[in-house]
């Protein structure tokens, strides 16, 4: 297992996971979310070749209500 | 007289009013407030996904991006580092180049910090982002914008969310009278009234969140922006008549009986 932050939370996921998995477990739609994995925008076309790893820090994003 | 239509940076808007995601009760009257405003933008923020609750509905279920542009903003940044991270992931969610650069200066009046603002635009439009910008209504800094590449010069009217109206009329027309992109009043309009006086003024457009999220009926007051815009934006074209001192009368004297 690999232990991450995901959205300032401590999660675990299984080692070996890409950030297409990740996407998936939490039942995300890629064409509505950025992700920044450590720091640095992740684009879309790494999603399923970008494997994740142990304390990696990473930020899912999406538009929601604002001005 | 040939078609009034709001062009930013190529993009042509059938409406002159803009209108803020933020603040309503739920996604639906969102839409159907968009909806009876007849606006063909709207500004969105990006912030983090909830992650613990899967289900939790999404704006663009509600406001479908390819029927709406969708106009990603900073509100909540108060420098430029992290405006400028949020509008690149903004990019990134979709391919978004036009957006709205807002870096605030203090949380109590929300005036914008336009050191960094500047700082951010130069930076932006290098990247190759269209950048509307929120400002103060200073005719100086609004002029820098403009010469940094700005796409287009969004004053305040007064503070954001506050309904205080147009409080500098003067500010605003020097700005709209010196700049060649187009002008739209950001924050602080309350009522319709404030809206048409800002189209009177000879504003491009204006954007509004607070005045109707926060109606009583936030549909209603939507419809009634969308007339006030239109109303404002004709009587500027149509070129008002000059104030008198004495009563003209407005029926002739000849034949008078």
């Amino acid at each position: 297992m690999a232990k991450i932050q995901l959205n300032g939370k401590s999660i675990k996921i299984n080692s070996n996971s890409c950030i297409k998995d990740l996407i998936k477990k939490f039942k995300l739609k890629e064409n509505k979310i950025a992700i920044e994995l450590n720091g640095v925008i992740l684009p879309k076309k790494f999603y399923s070749t970008k494997k994740i790893k142990d304390k990696d820090n990473i930020e899912i994003v999406q538009f929601i209500g604002g001005g | 007289m040939k078609k009034d239509i709001l062009k930013i940076d190529n993009i042509k808007l059938n409406s002159r009013l803009i209108v803020g995601t933020g603040k309503y009760k739920n996604f639906k009257e969102t839409a159907e407030a968009v909806r009876a405003s007849g606006a063909s933008m709207v500004t969105v923020a990006v912030r983090r996904v909830n992650i613990l609750d899967k289900n939790k509905p999404v704006l663009m279920d509600y406001l479908n991006p390819k029927k709406i542009i969708y106009l990603p903003n900073t509100a909540g940044c108060f420098n430029s580092e992290d405006a400028l991270r949020t509008l690149r992931l903004a990019r990134e969610m979709g391919g978004w180049k036009l957006v709205k650069l807002e870096v605030l200066g203090d949380k109590t009046t929300l005036y914008p910090n336009m050191i960094e603002t500047l700082k951010s635009t130069k930076i932006l439009v290098k990247e190759g982002f269209k950048v509307m910008v929120y400002c103060s209504d200073d005719p100086i800094i609004a002029k820098q914008l403009e010469d940094l590449g700005a796409s287009a010069i969004m004053p305040l009217a007064s503070p954001i969310g506050s309904g205080r109206g147009i409080r500098n009329k003067l500010n605003l027309s020097i700005i709209i009278n010196n700049s060649k992109v187009p002008v739209i009043v950001d924050a602080g309009i309350g009522t319709a009234s404030d809206a048409a006086i800002a189209m009177e003024l000879g504003c491009d457009g204006v954007l509004i969140n607070t005045a109707i999220a926060k109606a009583k009926n936030p549909i209603v007051m939507a419809e009634s922006m969308k007339y006030a815009v239109i109303a404002g934006r004709k009587s500027f074209l149509s070129g008002r008549i000059k104030a008198q001192k004495y009563g003209s009368a407005s029926s002739p004297l000849e034949g008078l009986i």
